[in-house]
């Protein structure tokens, strides 16, 4: 038996090369525990079994010819379903995909497994990425595994639920204005938002293209910046991709901390719940015994930041779920008699209450007459949101703030109030619209024993100071602050 | 501002999304109670703010420019394979010309 719940990628590589397991018995145990123990969080959606075993089989072919199986050499990784993974269902969360088989792999599945990765399945996930709870799945609400009441937080819920509850090693989520970092948090593990093109977005289907990130999701920092360097770096399929060379994340991880200065924006702290925010606090404290310089900063366009980033967003996801028409990939409306009919059923009768919500916002804040005062507006308040990270980071190596106003709450608490659930985001959206790299590491438990994430973020391409940061915080213990 | 029933159909006939008319009536309240939230960004001067379409690019212009030369696509049975209805190697839709 392995202990498959507590494996690490270093854990992985030792015991395949002591031969204590190899790469196809540990991906029959973790999918055979996977399947055991999903029924508690409905955190996958579906297993790829067959895909599994034949990546953990070329490891193993590696192994015994004495090769490097690879950074990620028999790891078992989860998904998210927004993620394309050829010949295996890849349904977003949405009724309109659920039979949909995608004909090609996303980059980052295609690197993640070309450096020795096993896809055990795919994460279940709000539909289309939007959401911050799981709840708008079609496929049911994903359970926290901390505690079952309540939400792992969205959209990468099923994600982070599957790191958090031992069922894969690693996982690949996607962060539009939180999607990573939020659920991290409520589930208490790491989860990684890279510098806007840092990671290529072939293959991962489009909510907010501007703001759309692929990022990892692991147990320790170590792991998840692994992760990120198998996936990282410049892809001809997507425009958007960096040129930048991609660093050696995980051989960075001992740099010195010790002088380098963080910056507490005193707008994140506000209307924070006050047992999270004790937490952070000592959280704070534990880098200042490391060394760190802490002082406090000011983010001044923090307040219009919701607005700006929920006209963006929709604008574009309007704009991105027209493709879904009924006519090439989707489930269709059956007794329509026109085309236009066709349409309007096929996506009235497809998609979720969260869905409809954002095409029509989008569409409304695109329409005649509203253009300027709404996107527009919204584009050059995005500007001054940016701005106000350039001039930090003059001054600061880092940022540090909480990464939600509160712990995971319970299932169905803000689901009938859209705005109260769009506030809820305020920490995490700043950081996508700037396009600054920006991760949540666990920082203590609330009495309740809820997990509670802290947030650093650096500038554009400063990820190797941010998993310093989190690793020195990590051998600290952090991650334990009470 | 006060949005009616009648915009939110509008706007949906743009969006081509079928609403029920119980859906139609939520929506009128919730994007109310939205827009007017996103009205606060009207607080901020923006005069003379450019407009950020572009998050990061630090390439040359013609960076992103592929050489111009014949590759394999998607093959056609591929691209039909999640088709809801198909034949003949193309998506089949309701009648859209009257003879």
């Amino acid at each position: 038996m392995i202990e498959i719940a507590k494996l690490t990628i270093d854990k992985v590589r030792r015991g395949l090369a002591a031969r204590e397991f190899s790469a196809e018995e540990l991906a029959s145990e973790a999918l055979a525990h996977a399947e055991r123990e999903n029924p508690k969080t409905n955190a996958y959606l579906h297993f790829c079994p067959e895909r599994a075993l034949a990546a953990a089989r070329r490891a193993d072919e590696k192994l015994s010819r004495g090769e490097d199986p690879g950074p990620l050499g028999g790891v078992p990784v989860a998904v998210k379903d927004v993620i394309l993974t050829r010949g295996v269902r890849s349904t977003c969360g949405s009724k309109l995909l659920r039979n949909y088989i995608p004909p090609y792999d996303a980059t980052a599945v295609a690197r993640l497994e070309q450096a020795g990765g096993v896809i055990l399945g795919k994460a279940n996930c709000d539909e289309f990425a939007m959401g911050s709870s799981t709840e708008n799945s079609a496929f049911g609400p994903v359970r926290n595994p901390v505690d079952p009441e309540r939400v792992p937080g969205g959209s990468s819920g099923g994600s982070a639920a599957v790191v958090a509850q031992g069922t894969a090693v690693l996982a690949l989520g996607s962060d539009t204005g939180g999607s990573i970092r939020q659920p991290a948090a409520f589930c208490g593990v790491v989860g990684v938002t890279p510098t806007y093109g840092r990671v290529s977005r072939y293959g991962l289907v489009a909510f907010a293209s501007s703001l759309d990130h692929i990022g990892p999701f692991a147990r320790t920092v170590a792991d998840a910046a692994s992760l990120l360097g198998a996936i990282a770096g410049r892809d001809p399929m997507d425009s958007t991709s960096a040129f930048a060379p991609v660093p050696d994340y995980a051989g960075m991880l001992d740099g010195p901390v010790r002088g380098l200065k963080a910056g507490l924006p005193k707008e994140y702290f506000a209307g924070l719940e006050s047992e999270s925010g004790d937490l952070i606090h000592r959280g704070v404290e534990v880098l200042k015994q490391l060394g760190v310089e802490v002082r406090e900063i000011s983010l001044p366009a923090t307040d219009y930041a919701i607005p700006c980033y929920y006209i963006i967003c929709t604008a574009e996801a309007s704009s991105n779920l027209a493709r879904y028409d009924g006519v090439r990939y989707t489930t269709r409306a059956a007794a329509s008699e026109t085309l236009i009919d066709m349409y309007r059923d096929t996506r009235g009768e497809g998609f979720g209450a969260e869905c409809k919500r954002r095409i029509m916002l989008g569409t409304y804040v695109l329409s005649a007459g509203y253009y300027d005062a709404y996107y527009l507006k919204a584009q050059k308040v995005r500007t001054l949101i940016a701005r106000d990270f350039a001039q930090a980071f003059g001054d600061v190596d880092a940022i540090v703030t909480p990464v939600s106003p509160f712990p995971a709450f319970r299932l169905g608490e803000k689901l009938d109030d859209p705005l109260q659930m769009y506030l809820s985001d305020i920490y995490t959206i700043t950081g996508d619209l700037a396009g600054i790299p920006c991760m949540s590491v666990p920082c203590g438990k609330t009495a309740a024993g809820l997990p509670v994430g802290m947030q650093i973020l650096t500038n554009h391409f400063q990820e190797p100071t941010m998993f310093q940061l989190a690793a020195a915080f990590e051998r600290a213990g952090g991650f334990e602050v009470s | 501002m006060k949005i009616t029933e009648q915009e939110v159909r509008y706007v949906a006939d743009l969006a081509n999304l079928r609403l029920s008319a119980a859906e139609v009536a939520r929506m009128t309240g919730e994007l109310e109670a939205i827009l007017s939230h996103m009205d606060k960004l009207n607080e901020l001067d923006t005069m003379g703010v450019p407009p950020m379409s572009q998050v990061l690019y630090e390439a040359e212009e013609t960076a992103t420019l592929r050489a111009d030369a014949p590759r394999p696509t998607l093959a056609n049975a591929d691209a039909m394979l999640n088709a809801p209805n198909a034949g003949a190697g193309f998506f089949k839709v309701p009648k859209v010309i009257e003879r």
